[in-house]
């Protein structure tokens, strides 16, 4: 088993907006080489608590601690250099542009050509996108082509690629399967295995049940900005989920 | 990738050609309308007039360069017809007014350039920050500076269609630059270094050629820089990476409102350049030099195959796109159309590329899925 300290540790987080309590007293681990699903209905928080560990949203109450050191304060860019790597729904990839440019966009490495002029290294990006490709286990016929021309479960490659390149400790994924087909899901469930597999924890956010009770190690569930329930993959059930996401059970669990 | 080139190979016949086509009929169209005109044309197909035609492509070609790094960050730029006109405007009134102050021609010469060039740069330069940090949108900060500068233009010339009045050592150390050449191509004598031989038989001089003007060199030079930084260098990539996805250049950590500002500004550049080359070309000020340029600038970067939502478009596409519209307007004349029918035409053509850029666009993705 792998090791028990936690690698993130939200400690009695609150987000206020206005009047509204979004997030309420949350508390919340994520342990090195664990899949960690975060579930609950629309507004329940789970983007919120997302937000505050990327940095986006500051909490008004609590701490968050990666890797023993507090980044509360810390701003998105900061996070992202310690590790934390969000893939958003959106995926926020430059669909104009090949494999190799999105997975080096704004650090694009560069080579003097004729000893001054600074051009772009874009055999290098290639080749260094193919080997993360690689180790994630994936095949894009050609680096290449533009992403507007790979698929829904390719593009979602080239993200979690471009996050693991940059030094990815922990992963966070909102909805990576929403928008693909049933064998491009099957895909991306493997890939957050192979994620897994390499001890990178990953916080996956997800609606859909099947993919959830496939990867996941642990179910959170989150109802009106708490932590309703924290459950091991052994103990969690569907309907034993679905109860907590829609109040059903005994919340003094 | 072992697979598609398989696949490609087996069906090269109609796919293959059919994708030669839409990646290449820019280029085909621009040698079929030059076989076509140099064949119905008389005089068309003649040094001197390829000569005259590739120096007055410059001004469109110039606007287009610039445009097309708007373009690409789905943007668009009305502005810059007018900065033409005010760059050339500027430089014409600041050489005049310093050689009547008594200034040496050479010193007032370069003076008059470096501040065209600068002052147009401010235009762009507000465009870039109503744009990209007041969030106007570009279609109308641009029109609000169309507007401005050219009343601005209007008002360094005191009203007057023109700035002329220089006087005539200026216009000679003008015209040696604006209409000279490094090479000359004269008939019977062969290449000449830079001073176009007088006194000839009138049927030579007609065939005289500026084989390199140095307008032509300018421009040459602008499209090789401005080609490398957008193909080539991280600013390029930056530039297409804003105009496929804003939202992601901006989460990678790209600055993309600084980057937007220099666009804009490197936009207004190009448009001094052309500017002051027309005080050079023509000895005088002309507010309105590139009124009706400003279209044709848009219209050669969409025929140059620039995606008007951004993300896509060369500097190579953009020069083109402006040679065929001169082609088409120097061989309609040749031919002695109408002019009016250029409008047409042009619109035509417009059109026509779009259409055959987006067919392109399904076509690679055909491709590609299969």
């Amino acid at each position: 088993m792998p090791d028990k300290t936690p690698l993130l540790k939200v400690t009695g987080v609150s987000k206020f907006f206005g009047g509204l309590t979004a997030l309420n007293n949350v508390d919340f681990e994520v342990t090195p080489g664990e899949v960690v699903a975060l579930l609950g209905d629309n507004g329940a928080g789970k983007s919120t608590l997302i937000k505050c560990v990327s940095g986006v949203y500051k909490p008004e109450q609590g701490g968050i601690h990666f890797d023993g050191r507090d980044i509360l304060h810390s701003s998105p860019a900061e996070i992202r250099e310690f590790g934390i790597q969000t893939i958003y729904q959106d995926l926020a990839l430059a669909e104009n542009l090949d494999v190799g440019a999105n997975v080096f966009l704004g650090r694009e490495k560069k080579r003097m050509m004729l000893g001054f002029l600074p051009v772009t290294d874009d055999e290098y990006m290639r080749v260094e996108a193919a080997k993360v490709l690689d180790r994630l286990d994936i095949h894009i016929p050609s680096l290449k082509q533009k992403l507007v021309n790979l698929s829904g479960g390719q593009r979602q490659a080239v993200a979690i690629a471009r996050a693991l390149y940059w030094n990815a400790r922990l992963v966070i994924m909102d909805e990576p399967t929403a928008a693909l087909g049933v064998p491009e899901q099957r895909k991306v469930l493997a890939t957050i295995r192979t994620l897994k597999d390499q001890g990178v924890p990953v916080i996956l956010i997800s609606h859909t049940m099947q993919d959830v009770m496939d990867v996941a190690d642990r179910m959170v569930v989150m109802r009106r900005g708490r932590v309703v329930a924290n459950l091991p993959r052994k103990e969690a059930t569907v309907d034993v989920l679905v109860k907590h996401m829609v109040g059903g059970a005994d919340i003094s669990e | 990738m072992a697979a598609s080139t398989i696949s490609g190979k087996r069906s090269l016949s109609r796919d293959q050609i059919l994708d030669f086509l839409a990646r290449s009929w820019a280029y085909i169209f621009l040698l079929g309308m030059v076989i076509f005109f140099g064949l119905t044309g008389r005089g068309f197909l003649t040094l001197a007039n390829f000569s005259t035609l590739l120096v007055t492509s410059t001004m469109v070609a110039l606007m287009a360069i610039g445009q097309t790094y708007v373009v690409i960050t789905s943007g668009i730029d009305l502005s810059i017809g007018w900065t033409v006109g005010l760059s050339s405007v500027i430089c014409a009134r600041a050489m005049r007014d310093l050689v009547a102050g008594g200034m040496d021609i050479g010193l007032a010469m370069v003076i008059g350039v470096v501040l065209a060039l600068v002052i147009s740069l401010i235009p762009g330069f507000i465009n870039g920050v109503l744009i990209a940090r007041i969030k106007v949108p570009a279609f109308i900060a641009t029109l609000g500076m169309f507007g401005i500068v050219r009343g601005a233009a209007f008002l360094l010339t005191d009203g007057q269609q023109i700035v002329g009045g220089l006087p005539n050592n200026l216009q000679d150390a003008l015209r040696s630059f604006g209409s000279g050449s490094l090479l000359w191509w004269v008939p019977d004598q062969g290449i000449v270094f830079l001073t176009r031989p007088t006194g000839l038989p009138p049927e030579i001089t007609r065939g005289i050629a500026g084989l390199l003007p140095f307008p032509l060199i300018v421009t040459i030079l602008v499209i090789v820089v401005f080609g490398f930084i957008l193909g080539r260098m991280q600013f390029g990539r930056h530039t297409y990476a804003i105009g496929g996805n804003q939202e992601a250049a901006l989460r990678s950590g790209i600055n993309v409102k600084n980057h937007l500002i220099w666009i804009y500004v490197l936009a207004a550049l190009t448009a001094g350049i052309a500017g002051v080359l027309h005080t050079f070309r023509f000895t005088a000020g002309v507010p309105n030099a590139a009124e009706a340029a400003l279209l044709q600038s848009v219209a050669a970067v969409v025929i140059g195959g620039t995606n008007l939502f951004g993300g896509e478009g060369t500097i190579r596409g953009a020069v083109i796109g402006a040679l065929i519209i001169n082609v088409l307007s120097n061989g309609l004349v040749i031919l002695n159309v109408n002019p009016i029918w250029q409008f047409v035409v042009v619109g035509v053509v417009i059109i026509v590329a779009v259409l055959v850029n987006q067919a392109q666009a399904a076509l690679e993705r055909l491709k590609v899925n299969a």
